[in-house]
């Protein structure tokens, strides 16, 4: 009982940060229809540039570790959406009404660009940080085991509800976030209705890039180790997160995040930790087998 | 023109700077201290001058002209430079330049023309995009090597067998999910190249882990080994035509056989668009509705390009085990299946030619810098974009009907 | 009179709460158009896809009967085969509404494919065709024989070998139709032929359809908004609403319907029939 406990707090950690990537996959998805492939980079960039705005900011600001921490979450935010913003103007909007396969090979080359431009910018060896948070509360004792929740995970799932409470708040209540649903609805239409639909595309994917730093810095300080290599597997599961939720719903994306790091955190508590991929790409062949669109997916009708 | 030119250049600059900044201003150093950052802000400066130059350079000159558009009625023109292509494969190992590297470079662009060639039916014609591509190519390699190792088989008896384990692979994973709408194919299809990958590492007993398995037996031409000393009850090759032994037989050997593969497979598709099912697999891509109301099954007709592209990749597969001698799961990573799209598309989506130029343009053409190892795959990305920016449907996508009413029947 | 070729009995689609099409019943005949009119969203694209079987009714019987059938037992029953199962097997073509070409494929080429399930079998799965045996070439030379008859029938013989998506848009309604027909259909379910069509290509499209209804004595079902076409070709009307039919019968018994008119124009006092209900000139 303690162990699940523990499991399920270490679960909900990981997904809540699998959650924060996949809203950029499904909201890019709902909007121009399309696999943004380099947003894992984009994630690894965040973390990146967190882990150095973090040591800048210790080593010109002092000590104060909430301050640098916030600093650092703010410059994060601004200097990995821009990354996120240069990319899909530069590859991605020229390709727009090109064939459909098209961006997803220009997504791919961005991928394989910024990953080997990180690994040659900064190395390719493990960066690790030592942590920055200590302690925690201590929710439950058992015999030989304890349960324990730390600030960090607590740090983490309370940002993660205040970004999605945020960003609920953009797209229900903006006049920014109505015209993304109107794009995502149909993009002509809204055009002709004078959306700016360049400008929508381009904050999504600014959007997307913030949340997906915002999950890079978490990682950075979670774990204490990133290297060049994270955005794929993580660009992977977010994705797979995004697809099991329904793609292209928001609610889905942040579901099927904390499915993912659940299912991820139990098999690995339960079973073996090298299987544990193979466990996450089961249960979404099982889910779209029997839910072809995802768990929150609108059921698509067949238009004949 | 200039002022609007030079600001657009001036903010490129710009953001170019604020890019740079965290990534390239700062170097994070490992000391003993722990982390620390080293600043060089000169890259910085170079960077936001490089852009705001190349931007400049953009606005100002005129836009790159495309590819002349080829004429119509180039059916002669596409054979030609088909046959002379082939000639060209056939006599390269004799030119005077060739040497053992050269022909061993053909050698590897020449499998991934084959991938090419294979992963093309299932997304080329059938459209069903296939991220997982590489899962059929390691299974080929891991059925040779396993066969080959357990059994004691031949080159040649592996083979098809391979062949035939990939497009049951195919079968397996094609079933279920092709009934899945294009994005959730792809996913599910990443995935499977994934979970293919993960077990190839981790069951240590059967694969080596990620060891690989090393010693794969190497092909033999009709008996007739290439070993400087025959195995008991063979002949060399060498001793057989009475040449001195040399290593550079088997390269050319292996050469000859990828060569042979490879046209095999061409052969194969250019044949089968031509037959109701490869015509069906277009019709597929166009549009699967339609093809529901003709009486076409749509999931037998995915089902079939899945399998037959999976069997070309186990081919692949094998011959790629029996010329490296030894495989591991480190080769059959996603960047393998992303390459092999990249080929296709680049190639113009159903090209047979297209493919050819965009595997020795993506394959060929880095191989020469190795040196420089790691900007090497930077290039290789950002051609991937700049190809793609250029020619979004591909280098060549002109599509030749497969039957013509005045056709000579 | 013959035995009906189609008959629908009693069928019912729901979309949530929303009825489509709602216990409707009515049959075709060889030989025979039958037209289906109604207002927008009056079930009509609902009942074909019914019909060819991309959605299956909650309730009700479609059955096809022929004597081309009796090596099937005579009688098939459309909702219990998958969508392409209804064509291969029960021999009902369609087209659709938003006309769906292989766009990038040759017109000829699209006549080809249309005879997929034929070829399949002459070539024993593509087998035969990959040795090349004469066995396949044959039946090719037939297909495309077939091919041509149809490219002639339509007049797009001089189209054979341009994409199909790069034909003006009546030609694209032409080729469809033609499309249909080559899988030799018993029934053929046209969706709006005539939509877009101008009243040169309409009247040509009124000579197609009566000469498949003369010449190859197939059963024509067709969905319809222009009157005009309906007015003139069709041997029996079935008119819906919401869903529902409300009238049955020849063109003149229809038109003279007092449940039609009202459906149309909703109320019947100050309704003067509208030009298209009479059969004139319409847009």
């Amino acid at each position: 009982m303690e162990y699940f406990l523990q499991q399920l707090i270490n679960g909900l950690t990981l997904g809540a940060i699998y959650g924060l990537i996949a809203i950029g996959y499904t909201m890019v998805y709902g909007i121009i229809g399309m696999i943004n492939f380099a947003h894992g980079e984009i994630y690894m960039l965040g973390a990146f540039i967190s882990l150095i705005a973090f040591l800048a900011a210790t080593t010109i600001g002092g000590t104060s570790v909430p301050i640098a921490l916030l600093i650092t979450l703010f410059a994060t935010m601004i200097l990995t959406s821009l990354w996120g913003w240069t990319v899909e103007r530069v590859a991605y909007r020229p390709l727009r009404g090109a064939p459909r396969l098209a961006p997803l090979i220009s997504a791919i080359g961005v991928s394989i660009v910024l990953q080997n431009f990180s690994q040659l910018a900064q190395g390719a060896r493990v960066k690790p940080l030592p942590p920055v948070f200590h302690g925690g509360i201590t929710l439950m004792e058992g015999n030989d085991f304890t349960v324990s929740l730390n600030w960090l995970q607590m740090v983490i799932m309370a940002l993660t509800l205040v970004l999605m409470a945020g960003f609920t708040w953009v797209i229900t209540r903006t006049s920014l976030g109505r015209a993304q649903r109107a794009c995502e609805q149909d993009m002509k239409m809204a055009s002709l209705l004078g959306v700016d639909v360049d400008r929508i595309v381009s904050a999504t994917f600014v959007m997307g890039a913030m949340l997906a730093s915002v999950a890079g810095l978490m990682v950075t300080l979670y774990y204490g180790v990133i290297d060049f290599y994270i955005g794929f597997l993580a660009g992977i599961k977010a994705f797979t997160a995004a697809v099991l939720g329904g793609i292209g719903s928001l609610p889905g994306a942040m579901l099927g995040g904390l499915l993912i790091g659940l299912i991820e955190a139990f098999w690995s508590g339960y079973f073996s930790i090298e299987y544990k991929d193979v466990a996450t790409f089961g249960v979404l062949v099982m889910v779209l087998l029997f839910r072809p669109t995802g768990l929150l997916g609108r059921p698509d009708v067949e238009k004949i | 023109m200039l002022p609007a030119a030079l600001r657009d250049a001036v903010l490129a600059g710009l953001v170019a700077s604020a890019l740079a900044l965290p990534m390239l201003g700062f170097r994070l150093v490992d000391s003993a201290t722990g982390l620390t950052l080293a600043g060089r802000f000169d890259l910085v400066a170079w960077a936001a001058g490089i852009v705001f130059c190349g931007r400049l350079v953009i606005r100002l000159l005129p836009p790159l002209p495309g590819l002349p558009a080829l004429p119509a009625g180039t059916k002669n023109l596409r054979l030609g430079a088909g046959w002379i292509l082939a000639v060209i494969a056939l006599v390269l190992p004799f030119l005077p330049f060739a040497d053992r590297n050269l022909v061993d470079k053909a050698t590897l662009v020449l499998i991934y023309v084959m991938l090419g060639w294979g992963l093309n039916i299932v997304v080329g014609l059938a459209g069903l995009l296939d991220l997982g591509f590489v899962a059929f190519y390691a299974v080929g390699a891991y059925s040779y090597a396993l066969l080959s190792q357990t059994f004691g088989l031949s080159f040649w008896i592996c083979l098809p067998l391979a062949g035939m384990l990939s497009a049951g692979f195919g079968l397996a994973l094609g079933f279920p999910v092709l009934r899945l709408r294009g994005d959730y194919l792809a996913i599910v299809t990443l995935g499977f190249g994934e979970i293919i990958r993960v077990i190839l590492q981790n069951w240590q007993d059967v694969t080596g882990g990620p060891m690989g398995i090393s010693g794969i037996e190497r092909p033999s031409l009709f008996g007739l080994s290439f070993k400087a000393v025959a195995p008991e009850g063979h002949q060399t090759f060498a001793d057989f035509f009475g040449l001195d032994y040399s290593a550079d037989h088997r390269v050319i050997f292996l050469y000859f056989l990828i060569l042979a593969l490879a046209l095999a497979t061409n052969l194969f598709t250019l044949r089968i668009r031509r037959l109701p099912v490869g015509r069906a697999w277009e019709a597929l891509r166009e549009d699967e509705i339609a093809c529901r109301s003709l009486g076409i099954n749509p999931t037998a007709v995915k089902l079939s390009a899945f399998a037959l592209g999976a069997m070309f990749a186990g081919f692949a597969g094998s011959f790629f085990a029996t010329r490296q001698g030894f495989i591991s799961p480190e080769s059959f990573t996603f960047i393998e299946s992303a390459v092999i799209l990249a080929i296709v598309v680049l190639g113009g989506m159903g090209s047979q030619i297209g493919i050819v130029l965009a595997a020795v343009l993506l394959v060929g053409l880095p191989e020469w810098f190795r040196e420089l190892q790691q900007y090497r795959m930077l290039a290789f990305g950002g051609a991937m974009v700049l190809i793609m920016l250029w020619k979004p449907s591909g280098l060549l996508s002109h599509r030749e009907p497969t039957i013509r009413l005045g056709d000579p029947r | 009179m013959s035995l009906p070729l189609l008959d629908v009995e009693h069928v019912t689609m729901r979309f949530g709460g929303l009825f489509a099409v709602n216990d409707l019943s009515f049959s075709a005949r060889s030989g025979e158009i039958t037209a289906v009119i109604g207002p927008n969203g009056a079930g009509k694209t609902t009942l074909f896809n019914c019909i060819t079987g991309f959605y299956k009714p909650q309730v009700g019987r479609m059955a096809l009967r022929h004597p081309a059938l009796d090596h099937l037992g005579g009688e098939l029953l459309l909702e219990r085969l998958d969508d392409h199962a209804i064509n291969r097997r029960a021999r009902v073509a369609r087209t659709f509404q938003n006309i769906r070409l292989f766009a990038k494929m040759s017109v000829l080429e699209n006549l080809i494919v249309a005879q997929h399930t034929a070829l399949m079998a002459a070539s024993a799965f593509s087998l035969a065709g990959l040795l090349g045996l004469r066995r396949y070439r044959d039946a090719e030379r037939a297909a495309v024989a077939r091919a041509r008859h149809w490219l002639d029938r339509v007049a797009l013989t001089g189209h054979a070998d341009t994409a199909a998506g790069s034909l003006p848009y009546g030609h694209q309604r032409r080729l469809e139709i033609a499309r249909a027909m080559c899988t030799d259909p018993l029934l053929l379910c046209l969706d709006e032929p005539a939509a877009g069509l101008n009243p040169r290509e309409s009247a040509e499209l009124n000579r197609l359809l009566r000469s498949i209804r003369d010449q190859d004595g197939i059963g024509l079902l067709l969905i319809e908004h222009d009157m005009s076409v309906v007015m003139e070709i069709s041997d029996q009307v079935v008119v819906l609403d919401y869903g529902r039919k409300i009238a049955e019968g020849s063109p003149a018994e229809v038109k003279r319907d007092p449940t039609v008119i009202r459906a149309y124009l909703g109320e019947p006092e100050d309704a003067d029939l509208p030009p298209e209900l009479t059969g004139g000139p319409s847009c």
